[in-house]
């Protein structure tokens, strides 16, 4: 136990150290996509549930963010929940559909569901289609206590905000009703023999997951101050799929390991263009075929034959 | 001339031809997903990408080698359809024993790939693949181009010679009989891993058949299956994977629902079918032509 507490201070100190050595706005965008990539993991990881449209939720919060800061000219604390109040209600409304059906078919119904949220984007008018929502503007938050220009600063905040949703994470999976979220995932039938409403369970994990995935893409649109049809789009679902994929599904530090690894890799390819996709690609069907646990995975799995020698 | 609802006639019959026309390719697509997915328990991602794969090797044979459209229609789904068969063989047999959601994200990955590299050597603007047959018919009501409506025939008979195929012939009963119960199958000594297979090899090919089908009417581009494969997803959620004859109605009417968007009510054509998908799944969740397993 020493040691994960000495990891868990080393890591702190790293997270507090970092914006001194590393570009600001990277870690930030980093860390944005590590706590999307966690909200996927919730549903994916515990409680068996396959979503490959979570970008409708990352994507249309940026857009509920921008809108309210910029055409409201409302505070970004507003913004921010308002992102994670819109992603919540979307989830609501597509999670109540989706998880009338199981296995296979619940990732093409989620699929399906966020492919309309983004032919709904293309054309709705405050999302600006193409152009993307931009140039919302960074205001100070806490009422002008906090400046935000500055993006040391934002940094800290961005790291609050994550460090508050990945705990938000750990309690629920680690509370009981986490446990009754994992029963569900390992034997559905029993959780419901035992008088446990399956459905009501997934669906609130559903819009807990849909609201954290929000609260990531507003944050990302505060960071970045625009909000575009990229952050809705499939291939945004596929990529937080494959952040999970990478860290390692099911393990709670793999989704942010996997994030900062395909964040990192997406900014050296960035000049190759398409071979971005293809990369990304090859590193999924790697992945499935010869490593499924995942980075965090296949550590701990060697950690853990270590300790048993 | 008449009107209906205060919809020109020329509108509406354009629209409802061009609905049945992506009708039938939804009723091609999903026909192949359904049979793949039936026999390999895989949901089969990398459909859309083999769809224009198959647009390609047409474009290409007839650029490189002259091959007119008609060999091409047979040539074309051969060569996609061999290489399905080499992707099963080096890939996707090795995570059958695995969860589902294996197979769909392996799909996925190697569709990025595929899209990826077509992308990269051939660009993402489309090219044009002239039509093979020119001209058209004055209905009088409307001008219906010669192509379109052979693509509309072609298509319902590709889709009821699989139907016949796999309902009615003896290779048809293995197939049905080893989805049921491969080790049932085995044990009576017929290849099941061959006819599995067999059964990717040839769901691609009819993927791919729909793509040289759809060259000479769309532009032969990198990323033309791309948005195509997701609504084909909503097609088969829609009418349920249970049935073949369920895909090809399914397919062919989701078609025309679209068109008929596309005359009453624009900006909806590109959401309907994802609608009418939210519907079904609040009336029936199993699919409209789906057993609930």
């Amino acid at each position: 136990m020493n040691a994960q507490r000495l990891l868990v201070a080393v890591l702190a100190a790293l997270a507090l150290a970092a914006p001194w050595f590393a570009y600001p706005v990277f870690l930030m965008t980093a860390l944005c996509f590590a706590l999307f990539a966690c909200a996927f993991n919730l549903l994916l990881g515990y409680v068996g549930l396959m979503s490959f449209g979570h970008a409708m939720f990352f994507g249309t919060a940026g857009y509920f963010f921008g809108h309210v800061v910029k055409a409201w000219d409302m505070p970004p604390e507003l913004g921010l929940l308002a992102g994670v109040c819109g992603a919540a209600l979307v989830g609501l409304v597509t999670g109540a559909l989706a998880i009338r059906r199981q296995g296979i078919y619940f990732a093409m119904i989620t699929l399906a569901f966020a492919q309309m949220i983004y032919f709904f984007c293309v054309q709705a008018p405050f999302t600006h289609g193409e152009d993307g929502l931009q140039g919302i503007p960074r205001k100070a938050l806490l009422g002008g206590l906090i400046p935000t220009k500055d993006d040391r600063v934002l940094y800290y905040v961005v790291l609050a905000i994550f460090v508050f949703g990945y705990c938000a994470i750990y309690r629920i999976i680690h509370s009981p009703f986490g446990q009754v979220l994992k029963a569900i995932r390992d034997n559905e039938q029993r959780a419901q023999s035992l008088g446990y409403e399956a459905d009501r369970y997934k669906l609130l994990a559903f819009v807990l997951s849909a609201a954290l995935a929000g609260l990531a893409g507003a944050t990302k649109a505060m960071v970045l101050q625009f909000a575009t049809l990229t952050d809705v789009s499939a291939a945004m679902s596929g990529e937080v799929v494959l952040m999970a994929l990478v860290g390692g599904l099911g393990t709670i530090v793999g989704p942010v390991v996997g994030a900062f690894i395909i964040i990192t890799m997406q900014n050296y390819l960035a000049a190759t263009g398409e071979f971005v996709l293809v990369i990304q690609g090859a590193i999924f069907v790697v992945i499935v075929l010869a490593f499924r646990k995942g980075v965090v995975g296949e550590l701990a799995e060697w950690w853990k034959r270590r300790q048993a020698r | 001339m008449f009107e209906l609802l205060g919809i020109p006639p020329q509108a509406l019959f354009g629209q409802l031809l061009l609905g049945l026309i992506n009708g039938a390719f939804y009723a091609m697509l999903s026909l192949g997903l359904a049979v793949i997915f039936g026999m390999l328990n895989v949901i089969n991602f990398t459909h859309g990408a083999q769809y224009m794969m198959g647009a390609f090797a047409a474009w290409l044979l007839l650029g490189l080698l002259d091959v007119p459209f008609w060999a091409a229609l047979v040539i074309a789904p051969i060569i996609v359809g061999l290489f399905g068969i080499v992707l099963e063989k080096l890939m996707l047999k090795r995570i059958y024993h695995l969860d589902h959601l294996y197979g769909f994200l392996l799909t996925f990955g190697l569709a990025l790939v595929i899209e990826g590299l077509f992308q990269w050597k051939w660009g993402s603007s489309g090219a044009p693949y002239p039509n093979p047959i020119p001209g058209g018919f004055n209905l009088g009501f409307m001008f219906l181009p010669t192509y379109r409506a052979f693509v509309v025939v072609a298509a319902l008979v590709i889709c009821l010679a699989t139907w016949y195929g796999i309902e009615r012939t003896k290779l048809g009963a293995y197939l049905r009989a080893a989805t049921e119960n491969p080790t049932l199958v085995r044990a009576f000594g017929i290849n099941v891993p061959r006819l599995i297979t067999l059964t990717y090899g040839l769901g691609v090919a009819l993927a791919a058949l729909a793509g040289v089908l759809a060259a000479p009417i769309q532009q032969v581009s990198a990323l033309m299956g791309v948005n195509l494969v997701l609504v084909v997803f909503a097609v088969v959620v829609i009418g349920g994977m249970g049935s073949i004859m369920g895909s090809i109605v399914t397919g062919f009417g989701l078609g025309l629902v679209e068109g008929l968007t596309k005359v009453f009510y624009p900006p909806a054509s590109n959401t309907v079918i994802f609608v009418v998908m939210a519907l079904v799944l609040l009336v029936k969740p199993a699919g409209l032509f789906g057993q609930t397993k």
